[in-house]
């Protein structure tokens, strides 16, 4: 088990400038960083996935990485929090979330391919020299950072990036949201493991957003679909039906 | 170079020749147990063998010298590849001979030949199917060189028996570049053997085929030798992902003894990355041919955000 005298070792690492943990943890720390390239991984494949189907489940997926890296977090500082924001992270998007993608898109009905404004290869070159800039603003702000997971920092920008270029490639709305949750992902991976964790209070508030926003999405898709016979959002840029 | 490291080299070209054709039946007789077939042998791809190299070689009337030296070429090329990656020992006196690019650069020159090979007949199905086959080489081995070069990032040096030493060597170490450098590694290992997105191994006469409409003007030892080499392939390409990524196991110069435990160390890895091929071939169905070169770009940018992320955590 966890020695008693860790938490202020744990406190001292969230401000960034504790000692070095000892090498148990820098097994775990890499472990972290491992999850966080499969996070990436993840982005990645979203980007280049066409059917919604598959894009659901590496959402999914990159929920399950994402409640992996937020318990190993937790062990390793000791914030026994960072175990609830797990259990939720695991409740909304592990299960939550993709149960109510799937019964929306059971209930528009749309299985076919997701129609993308750019081609595959196009995106993901974009996608790659996304990557190279985040890896490139991340570094000098890891470089002040004395956290074992400084590295992590970078991985997590470009996933949020990623996903924006995902909401941004895309042209239908379900996909769209799909983008927009696993960027919230990216940013919760960035604040669990490059800074420790966020206070409880921010943790819930944020996982309530999403849920809420989800919900928000879900009427608004019904919504495009009731105005429009279809999910394409171009749509919505006309004001007026002619 | 000792007489010890001078048998492990020539013990492990020998045991990629026999191995060989075993790890494709057993690759085989795992498809057929997941798609609920009755499997063949174990050993069928050796009396497969054994039947053609008995059986007389029929050549085309027009058929150049090029056509008859190719399979000599391929499998040569093939041997040595396999010659060169550390499977059992890291003591091998040719692995000098050749690093990672130049091990690329092999398969490169087999394709080469196999291609030309197949133009040099003159029939319709043999070009096309050389102009797949370069489609996607071309494509799938920047992807394979950005792989070998993560690896060469780690332990800082393209020879291949210096990556097994630096990785199978050391303490534990979780490398992330290294885990998507393996996924994208696993991609070009699929297309470059021609297996089932990409190119269907069970198939001998479809539209579709690549490696097949190859060999078609091929019979007799000029087949067996292409099948041989193709099992060749297949070896080396699980060979270099187990030295790449599950280095562990491989005796060191000066330990003759620990290569007793290397070979049936390398033969449980082979089984459960044969088993594996299978699971993943069953599981994915094969591709559009001009969905491939969408499939392998990913498989390269995988393979170049492994390399950037692990000079990012390097940093």
């Amino acid at each position: 088990m966890r020695p008693l005298s860790r938490p202020s070792e744990g406190e001292l690492r969230r401000l960034g400038s504790g000692p070095a943990p000892p090498e148990m943890n820098e097994l775990l720390a890499q472990f972290i960083n491992l999850l966080g390239a499969l996070l990436l991984m993840l982005a990645f494949a979203m980007i280049s996935q066409r059917r919604i189907l598959s894009l659901i489940a590496l959402f999914t997926m990159q929920g399950a990485t994402l409640v992996l890296s937020t318990i190993v977090v937790g062990y390793v500082t000791d914030q026994p929090h960072l175990y609830v924001s797990a259990g939720i992270t695991f409740a909304l998007k592990v299960v939550l979330i993709p149960l109510l993608l799937h019964r929306v898109i059971a209930r528009l009905d749309i299985r076919w391919d997701v129609e993308t404004l750019f081609n595959i290869p196009t995106t993901m070159l974009i996608g790659i020299l996304v990557v190279i800039i985040a890896f490139n603003l991340a570094l000098p702000i890891a470089k002040l950072s004395t956290s074992l997971t400084r590295g992590t920092l970078g991985i997590a920008l470009a996933c949020v990036l990623l996903s924006f270029l995902m909401m941004i490639t895309r042209a239908k709305a379900v996909p769209q949201v799909i983008g927009f949750l696993s960027m919230e992902n990216g940013l919760f991976f960035a604040a669990t493991s490059a800074t420790y964790g966020m206070p409880m209070v921010v943790e819930l508030g944020i996982a309530l957003d999403v849920l809420i926003g989800v919900l928000i999405l879900g009427v608004f898709i019904f919504q495009i679909r009731e105005q429009f016979d279809s999910l394409d959002i171009r749509h919505l840029e006309q004001l007026k039906e002619d | 170079m000792t007489l010890a490291s001078f048998l492990s080299q020539l013990l492990e070209i020998v045991v990629a020749l026999a191995l060989a054709p075993l790890l494709t039946g057993w690759v085989s007789q795992w498809r057929a147990w997941l798609q609920n077939k009755s499997a063949p042998s174990l050993l069928q791809p050796y009396r497969l063998l054994h039947k053609l190299f008995n059986k007389e070689s029929v050549l085309a009337e027009h058929a150049s010298p090029l056509f008859r030296g190719a399979p000599y070429i391929v499998f040569g090329c093939m041997t040595l590849a396999c010659a060169i990656v550390p499977t059992l020992s890291t003591d091998l006196p040719l692995s000098p001979a050749a690093d990672a690019i130049a091990l690329v650069g092999l398969f490169a020159l087999a394709r080469v030949f196999i291609s030309l090979a197949a133009m040099d007949i003159g029939t319709a199905f043999g070009t096309l199917g050389a102009r797949r086959e370069m489609l996607i080489g071309f494509l799938a081995e920047p992807a394979l060189l950005i792989v070998l070069f993560s690896a060469s990032l780690i332990s800082k040096s393209t020879s291949l028996t210096t990556i097994v030493d630096t990785l199978g060597h050391r303490e534990l170490m979780v490398y992330p570049g290294l885990a998507l450098a393996a996924v994208a590694f696993t991609m070009v290992a699929l297309a470059e053997n021609a297996r089932v997105p990409v190119d269907n191994p069970a198939t001998h006469l479809e539209l579709t085929m690549i490696h097949e409409a190859l060999i078609l003007e091929y019979s007799g030892r000029h087949l067996a030798l292409i099948e041989w080499a193709a099992s060749l392939k297949l070896f080396a390409y699980a060979c270099i992902g187990l030295a790449l990524f599950f280095p562990w196991g491989v005796a060191e110069a000066g330990e003759p003894l620990v290569m007793l435990l290397a070979l049936p160390a390398l033969v449980a890895k082979l089984a459960v990355g044969g088993a594996g091929l299978a699971v993943l071939e069953t599981l994915s169905a094969k591709m559009r041919i001009f969905r491939v070169p969408e499939y392998l770009a990913t498989a390269f940018l995988l393979a170049v955000i492994g390399m950037l992320v692990h000079i990012l955590l390097a940093a």
